[in-house]
This record gives C-alpha cells, structure tokens and sequence, in this order.
C-alpha cells in the first residue's frame, strides 16, 4: 500500500501508531461476531453510561426496533435491526421463513484513518493502541471529518439541539453549542486502566470480541468457517483484510448479508488514498489559473 | 422492513434509506467561502501580473478587492467552527494530508501579506516590504485559488470524491472568472481589459469542465439535475454565460454592461460554488450514490 | 412445578443449559428478558444444540433459535399435549426413568372420570359452588388431604406453596402399582388416552403452526432426550399468565418426566423468574397464603392450636415430613425467648386466613370501600396490573396510600395524572385518598441479596449512598417496626403482644441508623441455642431449640460466613461453580439431581454425569451438591415405621413428594384438574375444538361491573372483537416502567407505546406503518404507533385466519417516555391455583387513527360494547 506510506512520508507527522516506538502496544480492536449478536442494546447503554454522553432524543422511527438509526455524536455504538424474509440457513425449508439480523455497529478504528488523515488540528490521534480518538481540548469543530469518514460514523454535537439538520443561517459566531465532534473512543481511558471497552463488557453473548487484532482475525475466519459448514446463509467477514481500501478495520465484523444492508459501504476506501494525485491535479490547476491570468494580459491595452 | 431499492442496473438493498456516509456540517459560511477565497486567490494573480504588465489602476484595485476579500474569508471560516474561540488550533501543526491544514496555511499567508500590501499602498510606505508582501501574496494566489477543489475532494462524498480530478480545475476557473468580475465592475472598461478578458475566459473554462465533470461522474453526477444542487446549477449556467457574453460583446464600450455583466458572473460563481455544495449533501443523503458505485467497482474487481 | 416435582423453583441452572442437546424456549423471550442468562443458550446452540422457540411472535430470541414456530396465543396446551402424544404414540418415554421415578405405574381409583368423558371437565365438578371435590382423582384406596371444611384441595385462599405433599398416603408407598403399565386404571394409561386425540393435525389447527413444524419439535426432542442426550424447557410468564397457566407448566412436567430429563445435567424446566428478586421474595413469603420457606398460612376455619396445624400439614414421607422443624425454627426467629413449648411457641400469634387475599381480591374490596388504607412499596399497580382502571378506582376509594418507590409512579400520581383525571371521569377534588410519597433507594445504595431465578442468593454491596431523602426498604420497615413498638410499649393488650414480642433488634450503622442487612440474612439462616449459625434444615429441631427465619434458607450463613457473598468466577472451578453464592436448598443447583443416575447409583451415561453413589466411600458425590440424603444408599427400602425423609425409598429421586415420584398425574393439589387440558382463553374468538366446555370452568373471576368482558365465539356476539391481542416485555424497558421510563439512556431506545401487527391484518383494517392506531376491548380503548411487522404470526386455521396485535405494557402517562398502558385494555380473569392476570391473551379491536379524548373516550368504548 505505498499510497500510504507516502503520505505518511510527506507529512512526517505522528499520526502513525509506529511512532510510538517502545510505547507501542499491541493492536487493540473488535471482532463483532454479528450471528449472535441478540439485539440487547446493553453495549449501546454501557457506553453512553460510560462515556457520559449525552441522550440523544426521543424518536421513535419504526425502522423495526432500531430507533437510535445511526452512529454519531451521541451515539458510539448503534445497533441495526433488519427483518427479512430469508432463512437463517441456507436448507431451511418453507417460504414463510423469517430472520432478524441485528448487528453493533462503531468506529473502525481504520488502519488508514480519513479522519484523522483530514483533521487540519492534528486533534484526531493514533493512540499507543492502533486506536483513532478525538481529543476534545484540541478539535476546534471545522467538521472536517465528519465527511471524509467513508463509515459516517463522526458528527458534529449540538447542544442544544437545533429543530433539524437543515444548515444554520448566517452569521454564527458565538453560537452557544459543542460544536465539537465526538466519536467512539475504543474507551482509551479503559485500555489505559486495563480494562476492556464497556460495550464489549456488557455484551452478554460475546458478540462484540475485544482484543489483539491479528487474533480477533484468526478467530473471525475460524468462526467464519464453522458458519459456513453449517450452512449459514450469507456470513461474511468484512474489515479483517489488510489490503482493502481502508487497510483493514480495528473493528471488523462478521455479517450475514451485504454490507449495505446494514447501512455499511460495500468497499470502502480512505479518502486521502487518492490525495497525492488529487494534490498533483490542484498543481497543475493552480498552474494553469496562473497562466491563464497571464494570457488575460496578453491582449495588450484597448 | 428493509427496503430495496433499484439502481443502476443493480437492484440494492440499504438500511430503511438511510445514508451510509455523513453529509457534511459545514454551514452556509463554507459556499460563501468559497468564492470570496477563490475572488482573494484570483486577485492576487491579477494584481501581480497587473503590476508587471504595468496596469496600475487594475492592480491597485485588484490588491483591495483581494484584500477584503482575504479579510472576510477568515472571518466566514471561524465562523463556521464549532469552537471558534479555537480557530488558532488550526495553525497548531501543517499536515500534507489535510487540505484543510494546508488551505488554512495557505489562507493566513495569502490573507496577511495581501492586507500588509494593501494598507502599505495606501499608506504609501515602506516599499520595500510591500513589495515581498505583493510577492507573496502572488505565490499564495493559484493555490488559494484551486485548493478548495481538493479540500472538497478529499472527503467521502461521493460526488466530490468522485470529482477529484476535475473540482480543482473547476474552482480555478471559477476564481479566475470572480476575480475578473469582481474587479472589472470598479474600473472604467479601458483600464479593465485582462479583468474582462480573464472573467469570459474562466466563465467558458469553467462551462466546459462541469460539462466534462459531469459526464464523467456518470450516475452519481445527476445530483447536479436533480433539488437545490440541480437549480443552482441551472442558475448559474445562465447567469454566467449571460454575463461573460455581455461581456465579450460590450464590455468594452459600456461601463454599464460592464458592470452589469460582472455582476451576473458574479452571481452566477456563487451559485456555483452553492451548486457544487449543495450537491455533496444531496449525494451522501442517498445511500445509493455511496453503494452503487463502489459495488460497481468491487464487482470489476473481483471480475479482473 | 411444585405438584409435579415438590419445590416450586426452576430445576436447573441457566449456565446449565449450555449441556442442553436440544432447548425449547416457550411462553418466554429469553433474549429480550433475559438477555444474560441467554448467553448459555446461545453457547449450547454453538455446541449444536437444536433450540426452538415457540412464541405467537418472532423476537430476538427466534431470531437466535434454529427454528421459530408461531403458535395463536393461549393455545399452549395444545401443543404440548401434542408432544405428549408423540411421545407416547411413537414410544419415546424413557422406560426405566418412568417406570420407577415417576408415579406412571400408580393406579387411580376406578371413580375417575377424564374430561374426555365429561366433555371437558373432570368427575367432580359442582356447578353449584364452581369447585372440584377432589376425591376421585385420588389414588386407590386413599383419602385425599382436603382443606378444611372444603372437598377440594385446598380453598382458593390457602393454596399450598408447594408440592402436593399428602396423596393420602400412610408411607411413602403408593398403595396399588402396575409396573407393567398396563392397568387402564394407572396414571400411565389415563395420559395416554386423556391425549390421544391430541393429534399433529389436532395441534396445526388449533395452535396455526404447520403439521411439519410441530413434528420438528416433537421429534428433536424425542432424539435429544435418553441415557445419552437431555433436553430443557425454558418459560416465563407467557406460560404463567393465562387462565390456565399452573396447567400449562404441569404439561411441561410431564413430557420432561416422561422423556427422563428432570434433575440431570442440560435437562429439566427452567423457569424464569421476573423482578431481580421475585423468587427471594415469594421464598420469604411476599404472597398472602404462605409464610416463609412455602410454609401454609394457618387458617381460621381450621382447628387451632401448633399440633392441628403440624398434623394437617405433614406429609408422611419426604422432607415435609419435618414441618414441625421448620415451623417451630420460624417461630423461634421471630418471637425468641417469648416461644416457648408451653405457649405453642407463639403460634397464635400468626395471623389465620379465611379466603383469598391475593392482591385482585384486595383491589375488589377496596372497591366496595372495605379497605381503609393501603401500602404500596415497589409496585405500580396504575400500570402493571391487569386493568389499570379498575385499580386506580380502587385506589381512590381508600382513606391513606402509601407508596414507596424510586420515583412518582403512576400509582403515586393516580390522584392527579390517570386516565380518568383526563376524561373527566374523576376529578382530583373528589378523591378522598391522602397519598403519601416515600422515596426508596435503590439496590445499590445499600446491601443485601438478591434470590435470582435459579434460587441463586447473591450478596451485593452499597455502591453509593442514598440521596436525600430516600431510604432502604429495610430502614423503612425496621424504624416504622421499632416506633410502632415504642407506642405500644407500655400496653396490656393482648393484640398488641405479637408486636412486642418480636425480636426486634437488629445492629444499625451510620448516620442514618441503617439496619445491618447481614444480620437480617444471619436471622433467616438460623442459630441454635449457642447461638452458632446453622449448617443447614437437616439440623432443625422442633423443640425449640433452634431458631430459623426461613428453613431453605438455612446454610446461607453456615458458620458464620455470608455464602451469599463468594465470588469465586466460574472459571476457576468447575461449571456447576459451587463457590459462587449460594443456592436453596443447600446450594444444590441441579434439583432432584439423584435423577441423574439410575436405580442403582450409576449415571446414565458417561456424558451426563452429575450425581452418583460412591460405593466406596458410601456416599453420593458429584459435580453438584447432591439433592438427597448423602448417605442413602440407592437400594435403602423405608422400614414400615419410617417416617419423613427416612420413608423415600433410595432410588426415589424426589424427596420433597410424600412417594418420592415427579408427578405425571396430580390426585391432589390443584384446584383445576389432575391433568392439563386445552381449554380456550377466557376471551378467545375460537371455539374450543375438543369439548363444549369453552374455556376452564374453574377459572378465578370477579363478576364487577369495572371489568366487563369482550364475548367469546362460543357467546351471542363472539365476533365483536375479533383479533387476539398478547402483551409483553421489550428488552429496553421494565415491566410498568418505574425503572426505565424516567432514565433517558433507556427510554430514547424505545421511546414510544406501539403495537405491532402483521400486514395482513394492516391491510384488513387499513393500519399504516410509522401512524397511529387505537386499540380497544370492552375495558378501555388506547392508541399506539404501528408496527407493521412479518414477526407477528397471523393464525389460519379452521379455513379462517386469526389475527395477533402484540402489545408492550410498559408504558404509562409519566416518565419521560409516555404511552398508552396496555393494561387499561385487560381484564381481570385468574389462574385458581395462583391468582395470576391471564394478559398473555385476551381479545381486542384496532383501528387506525388516534385514541378520542376527554369525554368522547368513554363515550367510544361504551358504544362500541355489544347489548
Ligand atoms: N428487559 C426486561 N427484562 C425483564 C423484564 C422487563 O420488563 N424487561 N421483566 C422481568 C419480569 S418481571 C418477568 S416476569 C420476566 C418475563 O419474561 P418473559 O416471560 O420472557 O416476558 P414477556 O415478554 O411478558 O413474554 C414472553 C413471551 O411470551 C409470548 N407469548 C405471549 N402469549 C403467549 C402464549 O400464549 N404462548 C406462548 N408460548 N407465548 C406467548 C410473548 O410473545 C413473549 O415473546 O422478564 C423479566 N425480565
Ligand atoms: N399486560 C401485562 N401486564 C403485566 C405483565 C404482562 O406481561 N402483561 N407482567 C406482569 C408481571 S410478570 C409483573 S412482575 C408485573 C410488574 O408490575 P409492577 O410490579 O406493578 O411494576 P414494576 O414497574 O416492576 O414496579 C416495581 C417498582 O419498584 C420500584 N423499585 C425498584 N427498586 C426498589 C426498591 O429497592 N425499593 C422500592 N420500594 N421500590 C423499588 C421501581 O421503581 C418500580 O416502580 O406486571 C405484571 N403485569
Ligand atoms: S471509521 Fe471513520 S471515524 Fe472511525 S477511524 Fe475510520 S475514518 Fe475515522
Ligand atoms: S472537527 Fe475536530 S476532530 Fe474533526 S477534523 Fe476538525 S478539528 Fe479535527
Ligand atoms: S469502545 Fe468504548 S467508546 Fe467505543 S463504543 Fe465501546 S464503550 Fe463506546
Ligand atoms: S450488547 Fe452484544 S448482543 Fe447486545 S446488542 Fe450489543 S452486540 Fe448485540
Ligand atoms: S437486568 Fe440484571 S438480571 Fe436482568 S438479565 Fe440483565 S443482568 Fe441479568
Ligand atoms: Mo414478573
């Protein structure tokens, strides 16, 4: 992947975990085990209970029993909830078949993070743990991120919450909000302390797996395997290859349908794995603006 | 129930609808920014080649309308922050990898050696230093002009990202048609020559790259046809046209026309830079602008 | 439960049923009720159990199963007698497990008379006072124990606590078996032909799942079950909520029995308990008929006097044969010195009961004015109890209420935010109740245990010190106890001795004067003269000599150490996790588990070992404490003379029956019938298919005028409300809301009253998804969100279809969440043998739109009342 080696290259900015150098901890991150994921909400729970974050409004939405709908400010863990008429296993008999796929979705914690890559404060940091955070002293709320995460998991807290999401008119100094982004921590202060994230505490079912990385991986494609001989109906693992667009999730997951389905992209790439060319096309735009200002003159005087 | 909806040739599945990536929090501020920096950055190339090829009044003016427009770009950007009391963290680290570092670098530099230059002009003092102010001010100018294409590209919207090869060139183009307009309406026509020239020529530039942008987008660039992003558009098609013909045609007799048809270039560049915004937000509002594509490529790839 | 194997409680552990081969989960939503404990049924599905869940609706935790199948609600016997009949139509029962741990082979007296025979009731009957005279369901040539004055088992107000102990029997032997099976009068044969017509085709039509789908459960769980293999039942209250609820758990029994899964490793009925602490507290006798440890309430129709009641309640074999120890320990507990032999250790001091004192008698008494004053602590009756209406009625015709509660319930605010309040229906000004708010602190803001639903007591600490005013229920009860006593210090009277006599002196600490919780728990465990802790009930004495607030619990605190408190993790020790807490009775956490080796001692097989005989040492040993004498010997025949425990033979694995039998047929015990029978809801627009006797004749209802009743399809106008409708439980709240409905973390995740309705039934009546509809029954009309959902099992049947609404029932007018409370729409129709609501089915109408308000609402309701 030179794409990013060269970047990181360019801006010689300690943004990498490697850089921790005898501080570096093993890669933390999640493996969620979707196929025994019950639904419970209690990771949802733990981590607003935790975290101190903020309620997040009373909507109720009749997407099935998801009325928390997305991951954001307020909301680090959000669990989907997809009712279909598809059998659990592929030789289930009957066409009235029914399953439920509920799934816990958070931050990637990406291997080649667009947040932080973006973030022009240098707020967003790679921890000692191959984690992404946001240190909430140093975002200054440009929102940068929050477009260029390919998961849409970053947003922009307002508190106190505006009537939509319909952009605010102008002028907007000193408006009394956040105005900060926030984001799935990986509960840094509990790896610190030597304790597990509280989502995955809670879980009941161990559908959320915390742990090294490179084994949750050898778990995920053992686990995979055993679905696939009993003949579950569409498992996939998806984040756990290094070589995708991200570079491979530190929260990865095992699904039992498309990505999409689930409200995730099916290919998601990192934003600034282009950036070199799109800073090369900038060049020779800015170049060509230039010259063509200077052709302007070239008429001479009327 | 989940729904199904019908792309492209593929039918999809997404979540009740909902959107996959975040449409951006940026406020009316951004598009506003947008165009006052691309008027600063294309002013700053005006005024320096003015001052070489000796058109003084053309400079003069330009210097000022760059100046001010450096004064308020800061201003709408800080404004924008949720935090704005931490706007300097900002300048806390240069990071390559953050357009938006790298524009707010661009932007201090471009904004303090343009004003230091201007209040020195008319002070009329210290030379010297207004010079190497003026010449900063020029080498600031093309990126300042161009780095919001990228700034926008950067990100997961899929029709900016998409658009990665053609928003800079367009953003130059639409800077270099500001910056024309918006000096060109202070000067009588004989002393406004490149101004003009430079504004029709960045309008027709600009015309032919959202054509070609367009088009290359393919399915996920009928956001510019379709709501807010599709009327701007329209908008300022004709706004811009109308007013690069009025200038080509007339601009040099009439300092009415002159001044009418700057003002539609004018109008017609903020509608587009509204254009281009609005369509970010309508196409990360609909998941299948985020799916279908990259299922298109998975499924190229995996046929390779 | 406890008529079938003698304890009420769940026979097994929730971690147990990882050893499970294949699982049912019926009348219970373990992953959204019980989301902890479901881990272990997930692991078992993991190590490739087959688990089913059988449940009108498709929840989170079919979505965890390998197979759901949607049954119409209410129908449960059906389907279970179905599997009965599987089992014994294709001749799965475990013979030697059956033969001899059950009490198949006993004969019956030739008087018996089936439902079969009567067209759905049993011989007995008397339609005169709606009450079976019990004598013909007794075993041959015995004498039922009846209550006093009464032909039936007991009176609807002392319905035992626990196993049907006496069958009449002198010893422990039944007098009459066939060991053959093969007598028409043994209670084998008597199963076999009350379900013979309960045929595969017979349960697709009454309960709407198909042929096939019936077949898969019945025939899993024949090859699951054996020497080699056990399966589990698991349930909840969508088996005890109905009518017929007691029956539907006793049908349970019996196929567990018949396949030889009780008391083994990965078998047995796990039942589910609510509230973190219910089974603690109806082991320490929260209910009206029982005294702790499931002691019976002594009655006043009865003879007085220590003796009478010791006699009538002792059971000639098995461990209530020692009620005399556990009595006098209690007595001893509660009056100390002032017990003595002379003065029938106080004895009549308890209070006697005359009838029914459940808690919807008591609201139909307030009803009628004839109660003053009411205590509601950690209830919300307003919301939580079948029609909500009708309580608050009662409510507001009491003099005092007290509630103590965490926050202003709906029960707290009744006077001042109800329903009523809003129609104009009652007015604030007219309700004479003077309400008294006591805040409560919670569990963790202060010490004490809790009795899980395994009958696990488990310690918890105060975490954080209990704001303002609020204070634990122990201070509350121990302070209000030492005032009461300090008024009536001085008095002569003869009614207040029970109050002054009572050892009421426990340690308090802090600035609050909080009561030492450990001491309470010290108390129940028991002490003997020396004042050591006891051990266990084995050395409970009936000569005062030792004192023991609750005999199950005794061992809780053995030598002097709170057992409650170890938290040894599991995976230091071996799965059963001995040194975890504590469990009653004696920590044995697999019940009846001498029923995991066969007659002579040895386990059924290598993979489900549990308990066993060491020959050697002469003692059982195991995994698991042992459920049994230790020192009984598998082949100890009772001398003539034996007596209490010493009569159970040594390979009777259930000590607490007087034959030491599960109980496949009950003689003795339930008010509604010795076997269970498929009777129809109360309110069900489906006609019984197997008798004219529509629902259960024996069914507890209060003829009021505040509880009208929907017509049923056997009455003139059985189609007014047409559709089914079931309540239950969403993982995101707690039961009527106290809990969850004022904390925002839970509430935002369902922060909406909806009813989810399958799209067949939208269309019918042309609901939209996302708007409103209003749901109404004879009671009461509400309004609800529509969930349009594929989840909701529409029924076809009988060339028709019957349509479900389910409904959650946590939501009330306040909190941050609000909603219509299901429970306006229910109505007050009991179990006999428990008093408990039948809301788990019941019928209703839908229509879209909002709810009328003010006037117009009672208005709606009335007209669309048929006559
Ligand atoms: N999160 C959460 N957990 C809880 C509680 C809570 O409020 N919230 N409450 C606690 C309490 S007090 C209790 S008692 C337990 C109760 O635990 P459960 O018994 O699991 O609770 P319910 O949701 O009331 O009902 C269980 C299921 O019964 C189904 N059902 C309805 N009618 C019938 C029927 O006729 N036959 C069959 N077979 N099924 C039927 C319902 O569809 C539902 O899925 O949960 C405890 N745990
Ligand atoms: N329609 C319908 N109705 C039902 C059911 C159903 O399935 N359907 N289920 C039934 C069942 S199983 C149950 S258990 C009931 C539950 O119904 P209720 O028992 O009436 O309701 P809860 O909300 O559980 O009430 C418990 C109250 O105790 C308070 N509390 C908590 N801790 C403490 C404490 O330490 N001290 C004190 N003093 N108070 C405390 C809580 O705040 C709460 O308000 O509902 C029953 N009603
Ligand atoms: S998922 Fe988004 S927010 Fe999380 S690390 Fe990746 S890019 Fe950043
Ligand atoms: S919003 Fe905060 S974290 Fe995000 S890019 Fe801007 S400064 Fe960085
Ligand atoms: S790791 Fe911590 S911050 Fe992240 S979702 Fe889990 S609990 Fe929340
Ligand atoms: S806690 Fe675990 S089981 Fe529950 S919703 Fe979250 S991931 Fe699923
Ligand atoms: S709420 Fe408590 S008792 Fe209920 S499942 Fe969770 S941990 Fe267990
Ligand atoms: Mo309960």
């Amino acid at each position: 992947m030179s794409d990013f080696a060269t970047l990181t290259d360019i801006t010689g900015h300690p943004d990498g975990w490697e850089t921790y150098d005898a501080d570096q901890q093993p890669r933390m991150g999640f493996f969620t085990d979707t196929s025994i994921c019950i639904g419970c909400k209690a990771c949802e729970v733990a981590c607003k209970e935790w975290n101190v974050i903020p309620e997040d409004g009373l909507v109720w939405t009749g997407d099935s029993y998801d009325n928390t709908s997305e991951l954001g400010a307020n909301s680090w863990r959000h669990v989907a909830f997809i009712e279909q008429r598809k059998p659990l296993r592929q030789d289930d008999e009957g066409d009235d078949a029914l399953r439920w796929l509920m799934s816990s979705d958070v931050c990637k914690h990406c291997t080649h993070a667009a947040c932080l890559d973006v973030c022009p404060t240098g707020s967003l940091l790679r921890t000692e743990y191959g984690t992404v955070v946001v240190q909430e002293d140093i975002c200054n709320g440009c929102g940068y991120c929050v477009p260029a995460c390919p998961f849409g998991v970053l947003d922009k807290r307002h508190l106190p919450r505006k009537p939509d999401d319909e952009p605010l008119a102008l002028p907007l100094l000193g408006k009394k909000e956040d105005g900060r982004v926030w984001k799935c921590t990986l509960c840094y202060d509990r790896l610190k302390g030597g304790h597990e994230p509280a989502c995955a505490k809670a879980c009941p079912t161990d559908s959320i797996q915390f742990g090294e990385v490179d084994e949750l991986r050898d778990r995920a494609h053992k686990r995979l395997d055993k679905l696939e001989q009993n003949g579950w109906n569409g498992a996939r693992l998806y984040g756990d290859d290094p070589d995708d667009g991200v570079g491979g999730f530190g929260a990865f997951f095992l699904l039992l349908d498309e990505p999409e389905v689930y409200g995730l992209p099916p290919d998601p790439v990192v934003t600034t794995k282009h950036l070199p060319e799109m800073w090369k096309t900038t060049a020779f735009a800015a170049a060509a603006t230039l010259v063509g200002t200077a052709v302007a003159f070239l008429g001479g005087r009327e | 129930m989940s729904e199904s909806i019908t792309g492209v040739g593929t039918e999809m599945q997404s979540y009740y609808g909902r959107p996959i990536v975040k449409e951006p929090v940026w406020q009316p501020e951004i598009p506003t920014y947008l165009f006052t920096g691309g008027i600063a950055g294309g002013c700053s190339l005006l005024h320096g080649f003015a001052r070489v090829a000796g058109y003084e009044r053309l400079a003069k003016t330009a210097l000022y309308v760059g100046a001010a427009a450096d004064v308020v770009s800061p201003a709408l950007l800080i404004s924008d922050l949720g935090r704005p009391e931490r706007f300097l963290n900002m300048l806390r680290v240069f990071k390559v990898t953050s357009p938006m570092s790298v524009g707010s670098w661009i932007l201090f530099v471009s904004g303090g050696a343009s004003n230091t230059a201007a209040a020195l002009e008319l002070v009329g003092r210290l030379r010297p230093v207004k010079w190497v102010a003026e010449l900063v001010s020029f080498a600031a100018g093309a990126p300042l002009a161009t780095y919001t294409g990228t700034l926008f590209a950067d990100t997961a919207i899929p029709v900016w990202h998409e658009a990665r090869k053609e928003l800079p060139w367009l953003f130059g183009a639409s800077a270099a048609a500001s910056a024309g307009a918006a000096t060109a309406i202070f000067l009588p026509p004989k002393e406004s020559g490149p101004a003009r020239r430079l504004a029709v020529a960045g309008v027709a530039v600009e015309l032919g790259v959202m054509e070609a942008m367009q088009h290359r987008l393919g399915f996920v660039g009928e956001v510019y046809k379709k709501e807010a992003a599709g009327k701007l558009a329209r908008a300022s098609k004709v706004l811009t046209a109308a007013g690069a013909a009025a200038l080509a045609a007339r601009g040099r007799r009439s300092r009415g026309a002159a001044v009418a048809g700057s003002a539609l270039v004018l109008a017609g560049e903020l509608a587009l830079r509204w254009s281009v915004f609005r369509a970010g937000f309508q196409s990360a509002r609909d998941p299948r602008y985020t799916v279908i594509p990259q299922k298109q490529r998975k499924q190229q790839a995996q046929s390779k | 439960m406890g008529t079938s194997f003698g304890r009420g409680g769940a026979t097994d552990f929730q971690q147990d049923l990882q050893n499970s081969d294949c699982i049912v989960i019926m009348g219970s939503n373990m992953a959204e009720n019980h989301p902890v404990g479901f881990q272990w049924v997930v692991e078992a599905r993991e190590r490739g159990a087959h688990v089913f869940h059988v449940d009108p609706r498709f929840t989170r935790t079919s979505a965890m199963a390998s197979k759901w199948v949607g049954i119409r609600a209410g129908s449960d016997i059906a389907f279970l007698g179905g599997i009965i009949n599987y089992i014994l139509e294709h001749e799965c029962w475990f013979d030697e497990y059956v033969k001899h741990y059950t009490n198949a082979p006993v004969l019956i007296t030739e008087d018996y008379q089936d439902t079969e025979d009567l067209d759905g009731l049993f011989s007995g009957w008397d339609p005169e006072t709606h009450e079976y005279d019990i004598t013909t369901w007794a075993y041959k040539d015995t004498e039922p124990q009846t209550a006093p004055g009464k032909k039936s088992s007991a009176t609807r107000g002392e319905q035992s606590g626990h196993g049907g102990h006496g069958g009449g029997l002198s010893h422990g032997e039944p007098p009459e078996e066939d060991l053959s099976l093969q007598d028409p009068n043994c209670v084998f044969q008597i199963v076999k032909r009350h379900y013979a017509r309960y045929t595969p085709e017979f349960v697709a039509e009454t309960c709407g799942c198909s042929v096939e789908e019936f077949l898969r459960v019945a025939k899993n769980l024949c090859e699951n079950s054996g020497r080699d293999r056990t399966s589990a039942f698991v349930y909840a209250v969508g088996w005890t909520q109905h009518t017929v609820g007691v029956q539907i758990i006793r049908a349970a029994a019996i196929i567990q029995l018949l396949l030889g899964n009780v008391g083994r490793p990965g078998g047995g009925i796990v039942a589910l308990r609510g509230h973190a602490s219910i089974q603690g507290s109806t082991d320490l006798a929260t209910l009206f008929n029982i005294l702790p440890g499931y002691l019976n309430m002594p009655q006043s129709a009865a003879p007085p006097g220590l003796d009478s009641y010791i006699e009538r309640g002792t059971a000639p074999a098995g461990w209530w044969g020692k009620l005399d120890t556990y009595i006098v320990s209690m007595l001893k507990a509660w009056w100390g010195a002032a017990a003595t032999k002379e003065n029938d250790f106080c004895f009549e001091y308890l209070p006697k009961i005359d009838e029914d004192h459940s808690e919807y008698w008591t609201f139909t008494q307030m009803l009628e004015g004839k109660v003053k004053g009411y205590l509601i602590a950690g209830e919300n009756p307003a919301v939580g109890s079948a029609n909500a209406k009708l309580h608050r009625a009662g409510l507001a015709k009491l003099d005092w209420l007290v509630v103590r509660d965490l926050v202003e319930t709906e029960t707290a605010a009744f006077w001042y935010d109800s329903p009523e309040i809003e129609t104009g229906e009652r007015k604030t000004e007219e309700i004479p109740t003077e309400v008294f708010f006591l805040p409560a602190s919670s569990h963790v803001e202060k010490d004490g245990s809790f009795t899980n639903t395994q009958r696990l007591v488990q310690w918890h600490y105060k975490a954080v010190d209990p704001k303002e005013d609020c204070r634990s229920d122990l201070w509350f009860y121990y302070h209000l106890g030492r005032k009461i006593r300090e008024q009536l210090k001085d008095s002569q009277d003869p009614k207040d001795l029970p109050i002054l006599d009572l050892t009421w002196n426990y340690p308090t600490h802090g600035e609050d004067q909080e009561p030492s919780a450990e001491a309470v728990l010290a108390e129940m465990n028991g002490f003997d003269s020396a004042g050591q802790a006891l051990a266990g009930y084995k050395l409970l004495k009936a000569d005062g000599s030792t004192a023991s607030g609750c005999w199950l619990y005794c061992g809780v605190y053995g030598g002097d150490i709170n057992m409650a408190a170890r938290k040894k993790p599991h995976w230091e020790q071996s799965y059963t996790a001995l040194e975890w807490a504590w469990a009653w009775p004696m920590n044995r956490r697999i019940l009846y588990n001498r029923a995991s080796a066969d007659r002579d001692g040895e386990p059924w097989s290598e993979r489900k070992r549990l308990v066993w005989w060491d020959a050697k040492q002469k003692k059982w040993t195991g995994v698991d404490t042992p459920d049994f004498d230790e020192e009984k010997p598998p082949d100890y025949e009772p001398p003539d003379d034996a007596k209490g425990p010493d009569a159970i033979r040594g390979d009777h694995p259930f000590i607490m029956q007087s034959d030491g039998q599960g109980w496949l047929y009950v003689p003795q015990g339930l008010l509604d019938g010795p076997l269970p029978t498929h009777y129809e809801p109360h309110e069900s627009p489906m006609r019984n298919p197997l008798y004219s006797q529509q629902a259960s004749p024996d069914r507890q209802r209060f003829d009021i005028s505040q509880d009208p009743h929907n017509p049923s399809a056997d009455e003139p106008d059985g189609d007014a409300y047409p559709y089914v409708v079931t309540t239950y439980r969403l993982t995101e709240h707690h039961t009527a809301g106290g809990m969850s409905r004022f904390v925002p973390y839970l509430s935002e995740l369902q922060p909406a009253m909806f009813c989810e309705v399958h799209p067949d039934l939208a269309r019918e009546r042309g609901l939209v998804h996302g708007e409103w509809a209003t749901i109404f029954t004879a009671r009461a009309a509400i309004e609800a969100r529509v969930l349009v959902t594929d989840r909701v099992k529409p029924i076809r049947t009988n060339g028709r279809v019957v349509h479900q609404v389910g409904l959650p029932y946590h939501w009330g007018s306040r909190g941050l969440t609000t909603g219509g409370a299901a429970n306006e729409l229910s109505h007050v129709v009991l179990d006999p043998n428990v008093h408990i609501q039948e809301v788990k089915a019941f019928t209703c109408d839908i229509r879209p739109g909002r709810r009328p308000r003010g006037r117009r609402l009672p208005e709606f309701v009335r007209e669309r009342r048929p006559r």
